[in-house]
């Protein structure tokens, strides 16, 4: 059969093809093109501070996307992406960082430093996978705990690789195509500040990733994540092998935590080992349950909302007189502590009134324009 | 063999505190199906209520403690009506992390009132240690003990022999058939939160009244637990308790024989040991030692 466009019916669908293909309709095709654009025109709008923020809010996206595929795809709750996200920021930092007093670096190239990251997360995530087949549920939420708790211990005590606590390392030298990411100056003619360098840097891996994150989740392998989801028993019954898609569903999450990782803590500069913990796991789980389960854009909006967290209680410090600015300050509140509460306050009314999260608000707001003016 | 014999009474004590979290998390799991991971916050706040009515108020430490446990079952309870009731039926998972948001908010709470210095609860008796041989263990720790054991013995006999423990046994078992048989299902898990809450109080007492004292880190204790019930099987009362001492016996082991045996392993591993206890368990009897075997129903 061959499938055809109809002009002017955007929804009817002559092949299943189209129907699975990445930009289903013309308003989604525009739409992602302008978005894409805009962003691209942002660096030049928004002052450098902020990009920064949106800059690591793009990167954290990509870690956020891996672990929507294993808890939001795949309904294998994970607890432990802290863990696979300091592995691929040791990966990096050690392959693509330079040797001082303290650490060991290779400083080798980004082409050999961030895959070696995402695939080092991967194998980790591979040993993890068999533990999962046999735990279901807050069994495996709980060991995947403890591989954090773990993790922490290792991160600690490697003292060559990570600088260990309270020391830290430098993060691995950004230099793509022999463009150094931490210097200003003129590239293609224009002339780009770090920040901006940084943010076309995050934003373009960010496009890379999602549509790799896309592209699982439409094929085969992602309906599979899903049939397990919603039904384990119901799945191996249908034919899907658990045992290689839940290895699977942990390896390609991890992957994309490695990534991140690598190029979270490139940006940031300095690290150390206690930033690898649980509240981490837990701001990429409310990234993913705020943004939206089981989407991708999704979690694109929950990492950049929770990256500007920090950013945004800021803001209400300068608003709210009882919260002060400095941690020890004499305030009711220090902005730190406003922040974690944020954490928690929005995990649970996103959970009571929006489960579905951003993506949710932002599917209704859709379908009252696409109704309108029958809207009710 | 000294050494030995130290670490496992060391153990022990330890592991009475986290046999009492361990029971706690079991409440809840058993009456909701929910883990609580609010309770490292409520064994803090349990703490803190023993050090405000004792420090601050100057009240004995028994009364103190008592009342602590009193305020701990009454922070449970409201967590439970507040946060999770409009919840009900809702996934566990859900649950799970609405109690993870509740523990940061009740947290950054008592963080806020704990402040840089340590809160100390005074342990009647002071430093005097009790001593057969070379092995000796502080009053304070015995008192632990000791009250581990009453509560755990009262708690057994409540289950077994009140209208109300068998009104929660039933809904163990089943809800809809509990509510059927006309058993306050809400009331059951209002109450499971405040034992839950109470046992958190107690462990909090006993941590403050230890050597630290209670700190804005002393949360990570609570934590312990969890490979506690994972070990003994999330739905098992006597595995709660025989994990947590199992726990605190391989951490307080850990803590003396590795650094000679393996020292390869790291300082401090003993704090992570019971995380490595728990993956070996898990791998062996994926349940727990004690727990029920889900059985899948298609």
């Amino acid at each position: 059969m061959t499938s055809t466009r109809l002009r002017g019916r955007p929804l009817v669908r002559t092949s299943y093809a189209q129907d699975m293909s990445l930009l289903n309709t013309p308003a989604k095709r525009r739409s992602t093109i302008l978005i894409i654009i805009v962003s691209f025109l942002v660096p030049f709008i928004v002052t450098d501070d902020l990009l920064l923020v949106l800059t690591l809010g793009m990167i954290s996206a990509v870690g956020a996307i891996g672990l929507n595929l294993v808890t939001g795809y795949a309904g294998q709750v994970s607890l432990g992406h802290a863990f696979f996200i300091g592995l691929g920021a040791y990966t990096g930092a050690v392959l693509g960082g330079d040797t001082d007093a303290s650490v060991t670096g290779y400083g080798l190239p980004i082409y050999i430093w961030l895959p070696a990251a995402g695939v080092v997360a991967a194998l980790a995530g591979l040993l993890v996978g068999p533990i999962a087949v046999r735990l279901r549920g807050l069994y495996l939420a709980i060991v995947t705990l403890g591989l954090v708790f773990l993790g922490d211990h290792i991160f600690r005590e490697s003292r060559s690789l990570t600088g260990g606590p309270g020391v830290g390392r430098r993060g691995p030298d950004l230099v793509i195509f022999g463009i150094d990411l931490e210097e200003s100056g003129v590239v293609l003619g224009l002339d780009l500040a770090r920040e901006q360098r940084q943010f076309f840097m995050a934003l373009v891996f960010l496009i890379i990733f999602a549509v790799l994150g896309r592209n699982i989740a439409r094929s085969g392998v992602g309906r599979a994540f899903s049939a397990i989801r919603d039904r384990d028993v119901a799945a191996a019954v249908i034919g899907v092998d658990l045992t290689k898609y839940k290895v699977m569903a942990f390896a390609m999450s991890s992957f994309f935590a490695g990534v991140t990782g690598a190029l979270y803590y490139a940006v940031v500069g300095v690290f150390e080992p206690s930033a690898f913990g649980l509240l981490l796991s837990v701001q990429y789980l409310a990234m993913v349950l705020i943004g939206g389960v089981a989407t991708i854009s999704g979690a694109i909006m929950g990492a950049l909302f929770i990256s500007s967290l920090g950013r945004i209680s800021g803001e209400i410090a300068h608003v709210l007189p009882f919260i002060s600015e400095s941690s020890s300050g004499s305030g009711l509140l220090s902005v730190f502590q406003l922040e974690a509460i944020l954490y928690g306050v929005l995990i649970v009314v996103f959970l009571i009134f929006e489960p579905r999260g951003l993506f949710g608000i932002w599917t209704r707001v859709r379908n009252y324009w696409k109704g309108w003016p029958f809207s009710y | 063999m000294t050494d030995f014999l130290q670490a496992i009474v060391n153990g022990f004590s330890q592991g009475s505190i986290y046999a009492l979290l361990a029971l706690g998390y079991v409440m809840i799991y058993k009456a909701t199906h929910v883990i609580s991971f609010a309770q490292p916050a409520l064994m803090v706040v349990g703490g803190l209520f023993a050090y405000h009515f004792t420090s601050e108020l100057g009240m004995p430490f028994w009364i103190g403690m008592l009342l602590a446990i009193v305020c701990g079952a009454v922070v449970g309870m409201l967590v439970e009506r507040i946060a999770l009731r409009p919840m009900l039926g809702k996934p566990v998972f859900t649950l799970a992390i609405i109690t993870i948001g509740v523990d940061i908010v009740l947290r950054i709470i008592s963080n806020r009132y704990i402040g840089v210095q340590s809160r100390i609860v005074e342990y009647p008796g002071g430093n005097e240690r009790f001593s057969i041989g070379d092995v000796s263990i502080s009053h304070q720790r015995l008192g632990l003990i000791a009250v581990t054991t009453v509560t755990v013995a009262a708690l057994a006999l409540f289950f077994r022999y009140s209208r109300t423990g068998l009104a929660m046994r039933a809904t163990a078992l089943d809800q809809e058939t509990a509510l059927a048989q006309g058993i306050r299902v809400g009331a059951v898990f209002a109450l499971a939160w405040a034992i839950a809450g109470g046992l958190a109080a107690i462990a909090g007492t006993f941590v403050a009244a230890g050597n630290a004292g209670i700190e804005q880190t002393s949360w990570i204790i609570a934590l312990k637990a969890l490979p506690a019930i994972i070990i003994g099987g999330l739905d098992s009362v006597q595995g709660a308790v025989v994990g947590g001492l199992a726990v605190g016996i391989v951490e307080a082991l850990t803590a003396t024989f590795q650094p000679d045996v393996a020292p390869w392993l790291g300082a401090n591993f003993s704090l992570v040991a019971p995380y490595a206890l728990m993956f070996v368990v898990l791998l062996v009897r994926p349940y727990g030692l004690f727990g029920t075997k889900e059985v899948e129903r298609v």
